[in-house]
This record gives structure tokens, C-alpha cells and sequence, in this order.
């Protein structure tokens, strides 16, 4: 970047090209008083109080607005300036309540400082009283327009980041006001709570309910969805007060959505964390002592043979405690039983994406998808499950990106769309066959790409011959000319990304769908470019962590397959133990063994399959009939409930470690507090327990020291150490202690070699819609809850958004059935039924049904089907048929 | 009764179809914007809420930049007017000779309150500071036509055909 060189006040200063005449005087450490510019913010000049005057310009231009060029002579302290500052501020307090003593923002305040830079000690216009309405409808923070000084930053914040719009300056002249659309309370209007408008306001107009001041802050990663935001956590008298996102974040750069930044606190201060270890006495949980708890636990565990233990790790735990759970397992239990709900959401991603590129994760990067020339985003609801990704993808067709939205069900995202593909729900290889069929017959696709990097293309192009547009319309329900015309934007504005989820994944022929993406990543030659690629978006924060750490049946970490002899033998020299060869159990086929009795006693850690497992009465059967049941956790989950021995885990909070993000990102989480109450940090718990039966090399002090030993035995976290993470997160792979990390995979080869076209055939979900059970129900996620809710749900203020289910349902099927708004009505399938509220809306196309899985009181997955896909062995969580009946109450 | 619209047709019943019918003829550019809530507000007299709400996603905006917008502009009108509009007058002098009684009055002649508008699109209510004509007061005006030394059986005389079209 070019350097160039400028004089401020007669000091020499040096910028970068580009470089405001503001921001080059605030890099050198001159103040110029501004109110209305923002690093994050286009410039805006709307407050002049950044006026300055330069050597040949005339007038006083505004410094925020201003490039500073070569050789530029900048004045910031003429008397006419400071004249023109001191009447623009003295205009701004003529109306602002000032009373500054009992403000929120005393001492924080910008207007204050300005005020106080210019020497203003009085008001020298006349108090203009006017009295505007406070609104107060928000859960997290108050809109009081007294003290607006209408310097747009929030306005601007909402369109420049995260692309909402729900607010404005609306009206004019002196009635001009932030707000919603027709002046509605911010808590009905589309605002998404992110807060990004809160943080930015200069004054103390838009302010967090509860803000705090702490007294020190410490860096950590947010612990509520794969996007992996950095943030500060601020403390104060041991407990977390404040909420502030870290602008040096590579993932985030200081972005959060709701959950971050107003969703924390409260569920690690809750009083109904676990504190102490439980047993069960006479079929009562009791509390008792670490000793006794986890002697049990070790006594226990031992008494089983090797194919009658299990163990479920948790995507919510750091990577050095996936690592010691699987090593556990494997080291001291003897066998590969282990599995994570990775099952749930992206085991066909890692399983497709290792049969088409060698390696199953995101190509590329969270900042990178600003530079696609188009987005296909099919099967994800962005904006509510990966908030910050969604404010990237909304941010991008502002700047031109073309988007393309493939879902049955009219998602945020729809708005920001050139075209919306609505299939049905489980038809997407046949839409994704038919796009490439157009693609191909049109001459769209990318000879030498596929010639030189990718084999099997001959088998694929015939496989193509079987989706003949017709029937991709009469299989998808998608008009054949919106088929060609998303074929034709994706193909032709390269570089291009697809984005996708659990909407692709949840099925069972999930691993074909994301072979289908695969295939037409590779087909346009969108594989190893910035702005291209195939990206899975990981749900939990550490999900991509814990598959990459070995919590899985058939691999080691990094990958590594326990049926490789030399990769056995490794593994046993290292850990000083004989292993098994033979993959272990999934998820599923851990509860189908417990309900038959095979399977006697499990280790769950952090997690609630009762809600998140499909066919919950099977689930909750299986887990009673267990022998022996151990479960860890943060809560008393309705899973915990049914445990023999609850051992207290701690939040993301209370420890050290890593979270890997959906982007491979290994980013540092850190101890904020020391742990509540009675409470372990899960890497020690699972360590002592091993050290109990006598296992080797569990004697670990600190996670880092996990982390060595990962790194030794892993080799795509081979370079990776806690020390180096201290500068910034680095993205796998990263073999050596000097590798720079891996923003975009697969840029020269593929991980396997050659990329591989995978021939593909159209097959229905298992369970289809008939007479009895006539409309199909899908599953998804909220962006006010998380998973379960086991966290989310101990937070207020995200409650008051939602916290009971709705089933949405278009109107059509609601007519017909007799249904409005909010009746009570009861969704039935062939495994349960369902009783909730009723959400009648266009979004939801006709015959299809949409639930989250995020309320205990309306288990949506009693309902769904457990069907797996033959190779990811992932449930079709996202088919079901089921039938509705409207629940007539007595009046 | 039926409401209609500036060009006789039924208002709230059709909306929607009035509306696509408009934005067909559109193109889903911003600069559609304003000439597009011309239209819609030529069509209804104002600006409804649903058609707001329609324009938004129409251009693929948030609603709350459409309302932006529509605030803006002095010739936008949010709520419907009346065919005629009354003024009671709230000076100094009308107040001492007891306007507050005949605002009341109106207000329950009309079953309004200021700033509003009668069910059927006849009366629209507002209150001034003062018309200038304090000789008369207690006074009030409907559309041009003053009315002056105000009693409340005047203002139940005057809204007589209000009562009864209720
Ligand atoms: S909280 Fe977020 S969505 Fe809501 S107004 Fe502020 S910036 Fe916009
Ligand atoms: S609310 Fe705050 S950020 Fe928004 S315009 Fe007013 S002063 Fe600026
Ligand atoms: S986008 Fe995800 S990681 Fe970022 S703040 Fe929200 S929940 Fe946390
Ligand atoms: S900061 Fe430059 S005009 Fe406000």
C-alpha cells in the first residue's frame, strides 16, 4: 500500500493511500473532534464537527470525508475551526437533557468530551424542551430520543452491517427522530437485537438495560454458533458484566448478533447451574462429593466389557476436552464408541466432501464470501443460525453480488435474492442435478478446470442424461425457467460460493446432496479462489472442533482412520495402550444398542439428546433401560435427569482451550472466572476419571499442554500451540510451527489428489406424505434460541423474543384445516405428537410444516423420523409426513 | 357503509390486488420508489400501512426505509383524511368563552379525537391555535365555512347527519 506523507498542525504524518484525513490525525495521535465517523462506517459528514482546514482547499471541509493526499498542509486548531465546532456543539446541548452526573453515559459520553474539549460551560441557547417517547420495548437495551443528536450512526450501522434496515431517520426537519417502520416499538418491528447500533452511539440515546463497567476485559470466543465471533467478556466482582466484540477477530471483526452479545452472562451467572456432583439415592439425584462421584463413575465404568461402554462428546466443549473424551474412549474404555452430534447436522459434509475433494470442511472463509461474484445459498437460513456469515452474505449483494436462494421456505435471505428457488423439501439432488444439467448442455462449465484438476467427469455428464428439466420441475416443484436462470447466474458470475446446512444435510441421502454441491463447485471451477468454494456452515460453536479432534467412531484426529494399521500403531506408541481397529457405534446406533440391552452404560457429556435425537420416546426408552449412565453438563438437561451420576461441567467461560469454527479457524478461549460453585473444567473431570482406571498420560496441568500433544499426533494441527494462537486464530491445515494457516483449501489440489465427479440419482425421502399423514414437517432453528435451549433459555430477554414453539403453517393448509393464528393444535406422526401454538404464514409453503427443536414443552422430535443416510448415518430430521388437528378448548 | 377511494372504488377490500396491479407496472429499482408511493397514495388518498409494506418487498427494502421515505415528503399522507376538515379552535379567547366544552363536543359528535379521521371518510379533526377570528369565539371552521359564538346544540346541529350515518 502506498505511503504518503502529510503535515498535521506542523507535525509530519504519515498514512496509508486511502487513508482519511481523520483517521491519518487519529493514527498519529491528534485529536480532531468527530461524533459521527465510525472505523466500521462509511463516511458521512454529518455532524462537522471534524472541520479542519487544509493549505489550498478552500473553506473548512469535513476531515471524515476528506482523502489525505501527498504533501497536504491540515490545520485542525484555527480560531475558525474552534468557532464553528463551539456553535455546532452549543445547537447540539440547546435540546440535550444534560444531566450528565446521573447519565449512563457519564464519562463515556462523546458529546460530553467534545463539549469538554471545546471548553463549553454554558448553555447559550435557550433550552428547547421537548419531551419524545423512550422506547423501552427492546429486552436489552432502550431507545430514550431525548438524547439523540441524530448523528445516524445507529441508522447506519443497521444498513452498513448488518443490512436490517429496521431503523431510519424518518420525518424531517425538527421532528426528524430514529425509527421503526410507522413508528412502531422497536421490539415489533424487524429488528434483530444484534445490538450493532447500541454500541455505536456516541451519546446516551440507544443503551444497554443493564450496562455495567468492568473492571478488566478478557478476549474469549463466543460459545453459541460455529460463525465463532471473538469477543471481550468484561468482569466485575467475579462475575461477567459486559459483552464487546473483538474487532481484531479475524471470523468476526467485531461483529455479534444477538445471543453474543446479550445472551452470555446470564446463563453462566443462572442459579440453576450445577454445583456440586449429583448420584442417584433411592432414585433421587443427591448431591455429593467430587471423591465419591467420580470413584463411582471409575468403578463403574470399569465393570463393563469394551462393547457394552459408550461415550457422546460434546460440540460445545473446547477441542483439547473432545480430544481427551475420544482418547479416553479409546485408550482407557477400548473402544471406538464414541460418536457426537456432528451425526445430527454435518456427518454427510464430512463424509461427501471426503469422497469428492479428500477432505469434508469449509473451503473457505467467512470474509472471503464478500468477494464471490455470486452466492448460492441452499438448505441455510443464514441470517437466523450463522447471524454474522448472514450479515456478510446481505452485505455482498449490496455491493453486487448476485444470491441465489434455493428453500422451500421463504427465509430472510429471500429478500436480498435475484432468484428463489423454492423446491420441496428433499428434492434437491434432483434441483441440483437439473442446474448442472443446464450448466452442461449450455456450454457453462469449466473445461480445463475439470480436465485438469477433477476425474470421472464422463460418468457424471452421463448420470446427467436422467434429469430432464421436466421432471426436475415435476420432482422439485421449480419452474423449469428459474432452474436455468439460477444455472445460468451461477455459472457465468465466477468467482461463485456455495453456502449451505443443515437443510442439504439433514436427509437420508444427505451425503448425495452434498456430493450434488460438490459436483457443481468442481463442474464450474469454484473450488481454490477467493469467493468460491463449498461451505458447509457448522452449527455448534465447536462442532467443526470436535469432528477434527476424533470425536467420531471411525477416526483419530485429524482424520485419521482407526482401520489404518499404521495409523493404529502410532496411536499406540503414544498412548501406551492397545487400541481397537473396528469403527464404533454412531449416535443412533448407540440408542438403538441401549434400547436392546447390548449396550449398558454411557458417558454423555454436554449434551441433551432427548430433544436434539429423532424419535425421542425411542431415545428416552434407551437411556432408561442403561445400566449405568453418566452425564456432564452445565444444567440438569432432561437428558441429566435420567443420569445415575451428573458430574458439574463449566462453561466456556471458567476454562482455557480452543473452539475450531466452521472457517477451521482454532481460536482461544479463555478462563474469564474461576469456576462456579463445585464445578470442573470437563478437560480435568474426563482426566481424572481416567487417571481413576489406571490411564496413562492424563496428568495434564493446563490445556496447552493438550494442545502439544494434539498437535504432535494430529498432522493438519501440527504448527498449532497456544502461544501462537495468542497473536490471532490460525486455520487448519497448519502443519508446521511456521505454516501461516489455510484461508481457502484445495487452491492448487485436491486434498485427495484430483477432485472426483460423483454420478448421482434422485431418491425420495423415506417417509412421504399420504392420506393418513398428508403434510410434511421440517425442521429448523430460531435465531433467539440455541440447540436445545439448555443456555438460551436461561436468558430473559431472548425468552421475550421466543420461547414457545410455533408451528408455521401457509394459509392454504390453515383454511382448510380450520386453523388461525395462535389456536392451540396438535402436529401427529406416525412416532407421537406434538401440542403447540400455530403461526399462519405465507412463509411456509403449502403442505409443509415448519418446527424448531428448541422448546422441551413441544419436543418436535418426537416426531421426526430416524431413518439414516446409508453412509453418514444422519437422520432425516428435515422430512417427516404428519398430520394437524386444531385442538378445540373448552370455552 | 362503503369506503372508497378517490376513484370510487372500495378501499380495504381489495388492497392486494389493487396493489400488484400497480407494481406490475413497475421496475423493481430504488428509483421506483417515489413514483410508486405517488401512484399508490393518488389511488387510495394515503398511504396505507399494507402498502408500504407491499412497495418494501416489491424494491427488496426494509419497510422501515419505505416509511423513511414516506415521512420525508410533506405530499405523503400516512393516515386517511376526511372529505371535509374540521378545526376547533383552541386560542386563548375561544378557550376563556369554553372551546374545551365544544372540542368535546365534536369529538363525541364525530367519535374522534383530534388528529383523526371518521370511520367513513367524511370528517377529519384538528385543533388550532387560533383562526384569527376571536370576536366570534368560541369558533370553529369546517373546510372553509366559519362558525362562530359556538354552543354545544350547534355542534350537535352541525354533525347531525354524522349521528345518523353511524
Ligand atoms: S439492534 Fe441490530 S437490527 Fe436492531 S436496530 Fe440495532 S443494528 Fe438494527
Ligand atoms: S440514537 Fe445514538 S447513534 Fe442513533 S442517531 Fe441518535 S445519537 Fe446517533
Ligand atoms: S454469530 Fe454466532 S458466534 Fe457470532 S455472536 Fe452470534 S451466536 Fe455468537
Ligand atoms: S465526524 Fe466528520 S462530520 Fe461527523
Amino acid at each position: 500500500m502506498k505511503i504518503i506523507r502529510l503535515t498535521i498542525n506542523g507535525q509530519g504524518v504519515e498514512a496509508r493511500q486511502g487513508m482519511t484525513v481523520l483517521e491519518a490525525a487519529q493514527e498519529a495521535g491528534i485529536y480532531i473532534p468527530a461524533l459521527c465517523s465510525d472505523p466500521d462506517l462509511e463516511p458521512y459528514g454529518g455532524c462537522r464537527l471534524c472541520v479542519v482546514e487544509v493549505e489550498k482547499m478552500r473553506g473548512q471541509p469535513t476531515a471524515c470525508t476528506t482523502l489525505a493526499t501527498d504533501g497536504m498542509v491540515v490545520h485542525t486548531e484555527t480560531p475558525e475551526v474552534n468557532r464553528i465546532r463551539r456553535n455546532t456543539v452549543e445547537l447540539l446541548i440547546a435540546d440535550h437533557p444534560m444531566d450528565c452526573l446521573t447519565c449512563i453515559k457519564n464519562q463515556r459520553c462523546e458529546l460530553q468530551k467534545v463539549a469538554a474539549y471545546l471548553s463549553i460551560s454554558e448553555r447559550r441557547f435557550p433550552r428547547t424542551d421537548r419531551s419524545l417517547p423512550i422506547d423501552n420495548s427492546n429486552p436489552f437495551f432502550t431507545l430514550d430520543r431525548n438524547y439523540c443528536i441524530l448523528c445516524a450512526k445507529c441508522v447506519r450501522a443497521c444498513d452498513e452491517i448488518t443490512v436490517v434496515n429496521a431503523i431510519e431517520i424518518v420525518d424531517r426537519g425538527y421532528e426528524s427522530r430514529v425509527s421503526t417502520f410507522g413508528d412502531k416499538p422497536l421490539f415489533e418491528s424487524i429488528c434483530q437485537s444484534c445490538g450493532e447500533c447500541v454500541v455505536r452511539c456516541p451519546v446516551a440515546a440507544l443503551v444497554a438495560k443493564d450496562a455495567i463497567q468492568p473492571m478488566r476485559e478478557v478476549e474469549t470466543i463466543c460459545p453459541y454458533c460455529g460463525v465463532g465471533c471473538g469477543m471481550y467478556l468484561g468482569i466485575r466482582d467475579g462475575r461477567i458484566v459486559s459483552v464487546r466484540g473483538s474487532r481484531e477477530n479475524q471470523a468476526s471483526n467485531g461483529r455479534l448478533c444477538v445471543k453474543g452479545r446479550y445472551g452470555i452472562a446470564e446463563f453462566i451467572h443462572h442459579p440453576e447451574r450445577l454445583s456440586a456432583p449429583l448420584i442417584r439415592r433411592n432414585g433421587k439425584l443427591t448431591e455429593t462429593s467430587w471423591d465419591e462421584a467420580l470413584g463411582l463413575v471409575a468403578s463403574r465404568l470399569a465393570s463393563y466389557s469394551k462393547d457394552q461402554v459408550a461415550v457422546i462428546s460434546s460440540a460445545k466443549c473446547t477441542n483439547e476436552e473432545n480430544y481427551i473424551i475420544q482418547k479416553f474412549t479409546r485408550a482407557v474404555l477400548g473402544t471406538n464408541n464414541i460418536d457426537h452430534c456432528a451425526r445430527l447436522c454435518h456427518a454427510p459434509s464430512v463424509a461427501g466432501l471426503a469422497q469428492s475433494f479428500g477432505s469434508g470442511a469449509m473451503t473457505n472463509s467467512n470474509s472471503d464470501i464478500g468477494d464471490a461474484a455470486c452466492i448460492l445459498a441452499i438448505g441455510t437460513n443464514t441470517t437466523e443460525t450463522h447471524p454474522v456469515i448472514g450479515f456478510n452474505v446481505k452485505k455482498a449483494t449490496r455491493k453486487g453480488t448476485r444470491l441465489i436462494v434455493a428453500n422451500p421456505r421463504q427465509i430472510g435471505l429471500v429478500r436480498f435474492a435475484d432468484v428463489w428457488l423454492r423446491q420441496r423439501p428433499g428434492t434437491d439432488v434432483a434441483l441440483l442435478m437439473g442446474i448442472a444439467k443446464v450448466i452442461v448442455d449450455e456450454g457453462l462449465h469449466d473445461s480445463s478446470f475439470i480436465s485438469e484438476r477433477c476425474e470421472n467427469f464422463d460418468a457424471f455428464k452421463e448420470s446427467l442424461k436422467g434429469f430432464d428439466l421436466s421432471l426436475v420441475e415435476k420432482i422439485t416443484g421449480v419452474p423449469q425457467n428459474q432452474i436455468a436462470e439460477a444455472a445460468r447466474l451461477y455459472a457465468t458470475n465466477r468467482p461463485g460460493a456455495i453456502l449451505y446446512s443443515m437443510g442439504i444435510t439433514q436427509h437420508s441421502h444427505g451425503t448425495d446432496n452434498v456430493i450434488a454441491i460438490a459436483n457443481l463447485a468442481m463442474l464450474t471451477g469454484n473450488i481454490g479462489k477467493p469467493g468460491s468454494g463449498v461451505n458447509p456452515l457448522r452449527g455448534q460453536n465447536n462442532v467443526q472442533g470436535a469432528c477434527d479432534m476424533g470425536a467420531l467412531p471411525n477416526v483419530y484426529s485429524g482424520y485419521q482412520p482407526v482401520s489404518d494399521p499404521k495409523v493404529k500403531e502410532k496411536f499406540e506408541s503414544a498412548w501406551g495402550s492397545t487400541l481397537s481397529p473396528t469403527a464404533g457405534l454412531t449416535i443412533s446406533e448407540i440408542f438403538d444398542a441401549a434400547y436392546q440391552g447390548k449396550l449398558k452404560a454411557l458417558y454423555l457429556v454436554g449434551e441433551n439428546p432427548l430433544l436434539s435425537e429423532p424419535d425421542a420416546s425411542h431415545v428416552r426408552e434407551a437411556l432408561s433401560r442403561l445400566d449405568f449412565f453418566v452425564a456432564q453438563d452445565i444444567f440438569l438437561s432432561e437428558s441429566a435427569e435420567l443420569a445415575h451420576v451428573v458430574l458439574p461441567g463449566t462453561t466456556f467461560a471458567e476454562k482455557e482451550g480452543t473452539f475450531t469454527n466452521t472457517e477451521r479457524r482454532v481460536q482461544r478461549v479463555r478462563k474469564v472466572i474461576e469456576p462456579l460453585g463445585n464445578s470442573r473444567a470437563d478437560w480435568l473431570i474426563t482426566c481424572q476419571i481416567a487417571q481413576l482406571m489406571g490411564g496413562k498420560d492424563f496428568d495434564f496441568e493446563h490445556p496447552s499442554q493438550i494442545m502439544d500433544e494434539i498437535a504432535q499426533l494430529t498432522p493438519s494441527y501440527g504448527g498449532i500451540s497456544f502461544e501462537r494462537l495468542e497473536t490471532g486464530g490460525l486455520q487448519w491445515p497448519c502443519p508446521t510451527k511456521e505454516h501461516p494457516g489455510t484461508p481457502i483449501l484445495h487452491t492448487t489440489k485436491f486434498t485427495r489428489g484430483k477432485g472426483k465427479f460423483i454420478p448421482l440419482e434422485y431418491k425420495p425421502s423415506v417417509e412421504l406424505p399420504d392420506d393418513e399423514y398428508p403434510l410434511v414437517l421440517t425442521t429448523g432453528r430460531s435465531i433467539f434460541q440455541y440447540h436445545t435451549g439448555t443456555m438460551s433459555r436461561k436468558v430473559k430477554g431472548l425468552n421475550i423474543f421466543k420461547n414457545e414453539e410455533q408451528v408455521e403453517l401457509n394459509p392454504e393448509d390453515a383454511r382448510k384445516l380450520g386453523i388461525a393464528d395462535d389456536d392451540t393444535i396438535k402436529v401427529i406422526s406416525r412416532r407421537g405428537e406434538v401440542t403447540a401454538k400455530a403461526r399462519v404464514t405465507e412463509a411456509s409453503p403449502a403442505g409443509v410444516v415448519f418446527m424448531t427443536f428448541h422448546f422441551a414443552e413441544s419436543p418436535t422430535n418426537l416426531l421426526t423420523n430416524p431413518a439414516v443416510d446409508p453412509i453418514a448415518k444422519i437422520p432425516e430430521l428435515k422430512v417427516c409426513a404428519v398430520r394437524v388437528e386444531k385442538i378445540v378448548q373448552p370455552s | 357503509m362503503v369506503i372508497t377511494t378517490t376513484t370510487g372504488e372500495p378501499v380495504e377490500n381489495n388492497i392486494k390486488e389493487q396493489l400488484d396491479d400497480i407494481l406490475s407496472r413497475y421496475n423493481k429499482g430504488r428509483e421506483s420508489l417515489i413514483p410508486l408511493l405517488q401512484e399508490v397514495q393518488e389511488r387510495f388518498g394515503y398511504l396505507p400501512e399494507e402498502s408500504m409494506e407491499a412497495i418494501a418487498n416489491f424494491l427488496k427494502l426494509s419497510n422501515s426505509t419505505v416509511y423513511a421515505v414516506s415521512t420525508f415528503y410533506a405530499q405523503f399522507k400516512l393516515t386517511p383524511t376526511g372529505k371535509r376538515l374540521v378545526k376547533v379552535c383552541r386560542g386563548t379567547a375561544c378557550h376563556v368563552r369554553g372551546g374545551a366544552r365544544i372540542l368535546r363536543e365534536v369529538e363525541k359528535r364525530l367519535g374522534i379525537k383530534p388528529g383523526e379521521t371518521t370511520e367513513n371518510r367524511e370528517y377529519t379533526l384538528e385543533t388550532v391555535a387560533c383562526i384569527g377570528a376571536c370576536a366570534l369565539a368560541p369558533t370553529m371552521t369546517v373546510d372553509k365555512e366559519t362558525y362562530g359564538q359556538m354552543t354545544t346544540k350547534k355542534a350537535a346541529e352541525i354533525f347531525s347527519d354524522q349521528s345518523k350515518a353511524k
